[in-house]
């Protein structure tokens, strides 16, 4: 992968695409860069938008339900956006329902429950 | 604990396969290398999307298994092209396991992850084998039809 993974700013929410062919290595720093910037720019949500992921295994799978407790504990919420079907039905397979995490099925279903909050 | 001997899996276990690619294991993104080999071939073969997206999941997690536990391995493709299935074999010289009922079993672990990783897999395959010996290495070999 060229670079490390953008987050961007939207509204009151932290945006991060996350690419198919991420590093363990890198999303261990984005893990990291996502929750200084959590702190710093007072943020009410981080959207995961896992859309290019065409697995989710059990490492990536508890990388997400352990930046989603970091966000809480941030008092952030996650969302995360464009699951893929395929990747919802292997991911309650293997066990795991990510019961941390809140899914939106689309950025702007996300953005429209984070101005509620 | 001594180190015993196994038979890896190999080109002999899998008939008329023909081996496709050979991927070394050395970092997380050889993982990544391994499964989107296999879906990129599922793929071109018009398997559908569930059927990849569950095969590659489960490749991911003993890729991943052979990087935890020992550091690498060696993961290979074989296609059976007149029995239409695709194999893999993933292979290392780690510590091996002891007890592979206990392994496979949801919630064990060993190092410090969910423990769903290997009875996961095995549940995503079609076909799954594994053999170990303590000392000497895991080696696991997984089917699909194409």
């Amino acid at each position: 992968m060229a670079g490390a993974t953008a987050i961007n700013l939207v509204e009151r929410a932290l945006l991060v695409s996350i690419q198919d062919d991420i590093t363990d290595t890198e999303i261990l720093e984005l893990q990291d860069r996502l929750s200084t910037r959590i702190a710093q720019n007072r943020i009410d949500g981080v959207i995961l938008d896992i859309s290019a992921l065409e697995i989710v295994d059990t490492f990536v799978g508890r990388v997400i339900a352990q930046l989603a407790g970091i966000s809480k504990l941030l008092a952030a919420e996650t969302y995360v956006v464009g699951m893929r079907p395929t990747v919802a039905v292997t991911l309650v397979e293997l066990g795991m329902y990510l019961p941390e995490i809140r899914t939106a099925l689309s950025l702007t279903h996300a953005l429209d429950q984070l101005r509620r909050l | 604990m001594p180190s015993t001997s196994y038979a890896a899996f190999d080109a002999s276990d899998l008939g008329n396969a023909t081996l496709l690619s050979q991927i070394k294991l050395r970092s997380s993104g050889d993982a990544v290398t391994a499964r989107q080999a296999v879906s990129r071939y599922m793929k071109e073969q018009g398997v559908s999307a569930l059927k990849i997206t569950r095969f590659a999941t489960a490749v991911s997690e003993i890729a991943r298994n052979a990087l935890v536990h020992a550091g690498g391995g060696e993961f290979s493709i074989y296609v059976d092209r007149g029995r239409r299935r695709l194999s893999v074999v993933c292979w290392d010289k780690g510590p091996g396991i002891t007890d592979v009922p206990l392994a496979l079993s949801d919630g064990y672990t060993t190092a410090g992850g969910l423990g769903r990783g290997l009875g996961g897999a095995q549940r995503l395959a079609a076909r799954f084998e594994i053999r170990t010996a303590p000392g000497a290495g895991t080696s696991v070999m997984m089917g699909v039809d194409l």
